[in-house]
């Protein structure tokens, strides 16, 4: 350990970058697919 | 490839080349893997932060290993898939392969951009340094940029009308030579970062973390298969929108 830092400032920087990135990538990724399917199927309605 | 070999291996492989099949197989998966990811993930991570025992030498910030390490695999993991893909891509001209690795390449940029974000995290307070240029972190430095230069390759590739292209797939194939760089790096050079606790069949790793890290590893998995599922799911959708667009024009042009 250096210079007296608190750690766990960095554990929660950690894990609140990963659960964000990851959550994001997760909502990003299915409304994308979502948002493809819905177009795919209006263009077989027209 | 051996001629038996690669008999046993077409049927197999072209099983699922017909989009149709691929697809009914991707509904019924796509949701289970991302929520049984989300779960596992969550209840890996909520033990790592508050119930995993400090270690002795680096305390908490040995936390970090929960994302640090499945990101750092999947990382790797992503582009070894993106490689296989291509190979199948342009070998047996498999038609959902190039799909799969471009659908692969986004969530490998994000757990290997997490892996570099989470490693200076650690670093700050382990090593006294958020970056060193050796040969761990250089190279996987190097694999983020490879996938964002194939991200940028697969993107120009598709607005270009040229979904067919085969410069994303040998790229694929050729950044691959970076995988064994970054996992030997640590051996090859000296270098801050430790070199690996875990190999074929050993671990240096106290049996706690161990299973932490193996839960938290099946959970980000997990995701990572539902969100290539996702976005392959994606892919096809808009190619079969597109192609259908184009021939109510082409039958629009002809009446």
């Amino acid at each position: 350990m250096h210079e007296g830092l608190n750690q766990w400032t960095f554990v929660f920087a950690a894990y609140a970058i990963g659960v964000s990135a990851t959550g994001a990538l997760v909502a990003w990724s299915w409304m994308a697919m979502r948002r493809a399917e819905a177009r795919r199927e209006r263009s077989r309605e027209r | 490839m051996p001629k038996g070999a690669d008999h046993r291996l077409t049927p197999f492989m072209h099983g699922y080349a017909n989009p149709a099949r691929f697809l009914r197989l991707a509904r019924t998966l796509t949701a289970p893997l991302l929520v049984a990811g989300i779960v596992i993930a969550t209840l890996a991570l909520a033990w790592g932060l508050f119930d995993a025992p400090a270690e002795q030498l680096q305390g908490d910030s040995v936390r970090i290993l929960f994302i640090h390490v499945p990101a750092a695999w999947l990382g790797m993991g992503a582009w070894t898939g993106i490689a296989v893909a291509s190979l199948t891509e342009l070998v047996w001209r498999h038609p959902l392969a190039g799909i799969a690795a471009r659908a692969i390449a986004l969530p490998g940029a994000v757990f290997a951009a997490l892996c570099l974000i989470t490693g200076s995290l650690w670093g700050r307070p382990a090593w006294g340094t958020w970056w060193v240029w050796d040969g761990r972190l250089t190279s996987m430095l190097v694999l983020l940029f490879l996938y964002l230069a194939y991200i940028a390759l697969a993107d120009a590739a598709t607005r270009d009308g040229n979904d067919q292209s085969r410069i994303p797939a040998i790229f694929g194939l050729v950044g691959a030579v970076n995988i064994p760089i970054i996992h030997y790096s640590v051996l090859w050079w000296n270098s801050l970062h430790q070199p690996p606790s875990i190999t074929m069949g050993k671990s240096a790793m106290a049996a706690p973390f161990l299973l932490g890290l193996l839960a938290a590893t099946i959970g980000f998995s997990l995701i990572f298969g539902g969100v290539v599922l996702a976005r392959m799911r994606a892919i096809l959708a808009n190619q079969q929108a597109e192609a259908r667009l184009r021939r109510r024009a082409m039958e629009a042009v002809d009446a």
